[in-house]
Order: structure tokens, then sequence, then C-alpha cells
């Protein structure tokens, strides 16, 4: 092909939508990742580890490849996805309801906020037998794991977004002799926003070790339940796998509540810059 | 014509977080007519924006009364616009969508609302700003983003808080001039609350003096420098005179309180 065909097929490329590649933004990473890999793939080779204890990255590659042409990985993934993004949106949506409604009342935050800012200090994961036990072994007790650990740190990051507003705002909606409901969803809601989402992107994370600590204490399915099994069976492989599947599965979340955030939330960028600014 | 905002011996009184009281008005009383110009003048704090919060109905008095077209004022009412100090936009809307709050709060159709706030756009001058967000404005476009929605639900009076102080000299005096436009086609009572002598002096009809700490209103001054106004009216006799004559009033406050 001449040089030319080919910066014009690229050209139609963009043209069509696509991003030019550039490569010094692609090659250091890129670079790094295939250096790790030799490296993974050469070391124990050389220091002559056992495959069994850190298996080449070939062997892993080989293992994730079985695994999710056998389904036995997609399954498990299915499973643990659903439990951490059923409790992530149960745990945060309750938190975002139960902070409007006590920052509402000085009564009521001042009544609660000491006791939900000393459970948040409590290690949630230390509750799982007790959810497992309260909820069986399905995927219930697991949900219920990671709506507990999703709830704290929205709660926590809404109640200061629903107390975090100018007062000028208030005094507005008031002139205006705006009803509760009305200032809420004018001025207090997307006011918060950007302080929900500073909790969601814990919370989000949160999930996953959550629906993984809850298959570990007990489980009949999922990643953290296969990830045990091969433990057993000391599938060395077979764990890197699943770690390989876990960190994409993380990514992928993190990436959704990232997407939503610029989405919804993309004003607080340019607010914060100008007040630096200025 | 009447009274048509009333402030009868109007008290404020205050109590710090350190348990000390704080007069802030001492017995004010006054009067503005339908359709007038007025602006209250004082050094800061002399608390010329409570009295503005008072007539508001957002701050009740500790004493007195305030009646707004015969009805006295107990909480906040809608034939009032209010303009901040800062613009108070909401940043995750647009401009228009801005305006649109009263209309939205108040329940206004829609359609005719938004005939309105295009309207109201064009009258200060931004219209082709419609979709952009407050970020994107200038501190001036943005006060006219502010006094556009002040006047969305069409209030008979419009309450301004020093509402061009943030701004720089220069915008502060154009903004002057949109503001008497903006009057002139609107004929609103406005009570404007601002601490610059020529700001006053330009836009009012009559000039309330405030002195500080007990707020007392301690004059209250006609302005005859002649209408329409322009940068012109600036260099008018009794602009100047009565420019001279202010000042010297608040340099007799500041010795009195250094004695």
């Amino acid at each position: 092909m001449s040089l030319s065909a080919r910066y014009g097929s690229m050209a139609t490329l963009a043209a069509l939508g696509w991003p030019r590649l550039n490569w010094r933004r692609i090659a250091p990473p890129l670079v790094t990742g295939v250096v790790v890999l030799v490296l993974w793939e050469a070391l124990p080779h050389v220091f002559d580890v056992p495959e069994l204890l850190i298996p080449p990255a070939s062997a892993v590659f080989v293992a994730l490849w079985k695994g999710v042409v056998g389904g036995i990985f997609l399954h498990a993934l299915a499973v643990t996805l659903t439990e951490a993004l059923l409790g992530f949106v149960l745990g945060s949506a309750s938190a975002i309801l139960i902070a409007a409604v006590i920052t509402r009342s000085e009564m009521l935050e001042r009544a609660l906020m000491p006791y939900l800012v000393a459970l948040q200090s409590l290690p949630k994961v230390a509750v799982a037998p007790l959810l497992v036990v309260w909820f069986g072994f399905g995927i219930g007790s697991k949900i219920a794991i990671t709506t507990i650990i999703s709830f704290f740190p929205v709660l926590i990051n809404s109640v200061i977004g629903f107390s975090t507003v100018e007062a000028e705002k208030l005094e507005l909606m008031r002139s205006l002799v705006a009803s509760r409901w009305q200032t809420f969803r004018i001025v207090l809601f997307p006011n918060a926003l950007p302080f929900i989402f500073a909790g969601l992107n814990v919370a989000i994370v949160f999930s996953v070790t959550g629906a993984l600590v809850g298959e570990f204490v007990g489980a009949t399915a999922g990643l953290g339940t296969l990830l045990m099994q091969m433990n057993f069976s000391l599938d060395i492989a077979g764990m890197f796998a699943v770690l390989v599947l876990l960190a994409l599965m993380g990514m992928a979340l993190h990436a959704m509540v990232r997407f939503l955030h610029r989405r919804f939330v993309f004003w607080a960028e340019a607010e914060k810059a100008e007040r630096n600014g200025s | 014509m009447g009274n048509f905002i009333d402030v009868n011996g109007v008290w404020k009184k205050f109590q710090t977080r350190s348990g000390e009281h704080v007069t802030a008005l001492a017995d004010i009383s006054c009067q503005v007519q339908e359709g007038e110009f007025v602006c209250v003048v004082g050094p800061s704090g002399c608390g010329k924006s409570t009295l503005l919060r008072i007539i508001a109905g957002l701050v009740p008095p500790t004493q007195g009364q305030t009646v707004i077209a015969g009805t006295p004022v107990r909480s906040p009412r809608r034939e009032i616009g209010m303009v901040f100090q800062s613009p108070v936009l909401l940043a995750w809307r647009s401009v228009i969508d801005n305006i649109l709050v009263p209309a939205e709060v108040i329940g206004l159709p829609s359609g005719q609302a938004r005939r309105r706030a295009v309207e109201l756009l064009e009258l200060v001058g931004l219209a082709q700003f419609a979709d952009k967000f407050p970020s994107e404005l200038s501190g001036g476009m943005r006060q006219r983003v502010a006094i556009a929605r002040a006047l969305m639900h069409s209030p008979q009076i419009l309450l301004m808080d020093e509402p061009f102080g943030a701004l720089d000299a220069m915008t502060r005096e154009s903004m002057n001039i949109e503001l008497l436009r903006i009057w002139e086609a609107q004929r609103k009572t406005v009570v404007l609350v601002t601490h610059s002598i020529e700001e006053a002096i330009f836009l009012a009809d009559r000039i309330f003096v405030v002195s500080p700490r007990p707020g007392r209103l301690s004059d209250v001054l006609d302005v005859k420098v002649s209408r329409p106004r322009s940068n012109r009216s600036r260099y008018e006799p009794a602009f100047i005179e009565l420019a001279a004559s202010l000042r010297g009033y608040f340099e007799n406050m500041h010795s009195e309180r250094m004695q």
C-alpha cells in the first residue's frame, strides 16, 4: 500500500468519527504493558520458580480463554456483577433518600448523625457472616452486604452535599415562595450532585469488595466462590485469570460511574476552575 | 398615588454568637411611591441590606411593620423580584433555564413563559446567550441574567441588594445605564441598596441615607437630575452638588464616630 493511500484511508476514518491514533500517547503505556508481560513470561523460567506458584502469562491467558469459552467464568461474572450492581444501586439510592430526609430537619440530623458516623467507622465486612446467616447462601446475602457497604460513603457525602448550599440560593427560592419540594428539586439536589458523585465513586469500588467478601464467607456461585474453589484445587493460573476478570469488571463499573458523573455534573468543573482562577 | 411601600417604625435586633445584642436598624420609617426608583445609601454594615430583606419578607423585623400595597408583609410574596449582590445563578442550568426558574416555581404555562424569557433576554441584551451556561458568561452578563430572572414573573417591585457591587467600575457604569433603560421600559417600583454615592444619584428619584450603628434613616434626598439620564448626566450641576453634599455627609458621619 502506498503512503498516500494509507493516509487517505486514515483521513476517511477520522471523517467517520474515528479518533486518530496518537502514538505519542499510546506508545508509553503499550510499551510498559508489553515489557511487564514479557518479564512475567520469562522470569519464572529464568529463576526456576515452580509454575504452580507463579504461572507464566501464557498459562494465565490459556486459563482465561478456557474459562470464558467453557462458560463458567461468564456465569460467575454475571452473578458477582449482579450482586455488586444491585447492592450499589440499592445502597446509594437509599443513602441519598435518607440524607435528603435527615438534612431537612435539624432535630433528625442531630438525633441520627452521631450513630450513622459511628456505624460508618465499623468495618462493614465484619457483618458479612451475620448476613449470610440471615439471608442464606444465595445472592440475597451478598446483595445485603454490598448494599450496606455502598450505603455509608454515599450517605456521608450526600449529607455534606445537601448542607453545603449558598444561603442566597435558598433566599432566592424563599423570595419566590417555593415549596420545599421545589427547593429540593431545583436547588438542593442538583447542588449536592458533585458531593453525591464523590460518594458514588467510592461506593462502586466498595461494592465489588463487598460482593467478593460475601462470597468468601459463604456462597454457591460467583467469582469469589470460583476463586475459593480454585484455591482449594491449587489452580493458580485459574486464580490469576479470575483476578484479571475482576480487574476488568471493576474498571468497567468505575467507568460507568465516571460516565454518569461527566453527563450530570459537567458544570461543576467549570465552576471550580473559575473559583480557583478568580 | 398613595404610598406603595410603607415601612413603619421598623427595628431589628440581632444576637451575635457571643451573646452580644446588636441593634441593626433603629426606628426606620420611610415610604416609596409606585413606579419610583429609590436608592438606599450608607456605609458597609449600616443595616441597609437588612432593611431590604425586611421589605422582601425574608427577615422579620423585631418591632414595627412593612406594608406593601395595603397588606402587611409577614412572609415573602410574589409581587417582588429580588436581585442579590452575587448573581446566584444555578450553574447546572443554561441561561434561559435560569431565567425560567420563577416561572417553574409559580407554575406559569411553559410556552408562554419561554416566550417571555426570550423577550427578557432581548431586553437585557443577551439574546444570543440563551443556551450558554453561567460559567461561560462575564460577571456583568451574569448580573444581567439575574435581573432578567427577577423580572420573569412580572413583579411590581424590584428589590436589589448591591447588584453591581462585585463589578469593575466600567462595567458598573454601563450596567447602571442598562438598568435605567429597563426601568424606563417596565416602570417597576425599585429599591436598590448601594454604598456608591454616584450610583445612587445616577439611578434614583430619591435617596434614603442610612447612618450606621445603629442603622438610622438620617436623611431623604430628592434627586433633581433630569431624566432620561445618560453618562452626560454625571456632569450636571445638580449631580455634582448632590454628590458633594452626600460625600460631606458621610465624612461627618465618619468623624463623629471616630470621636
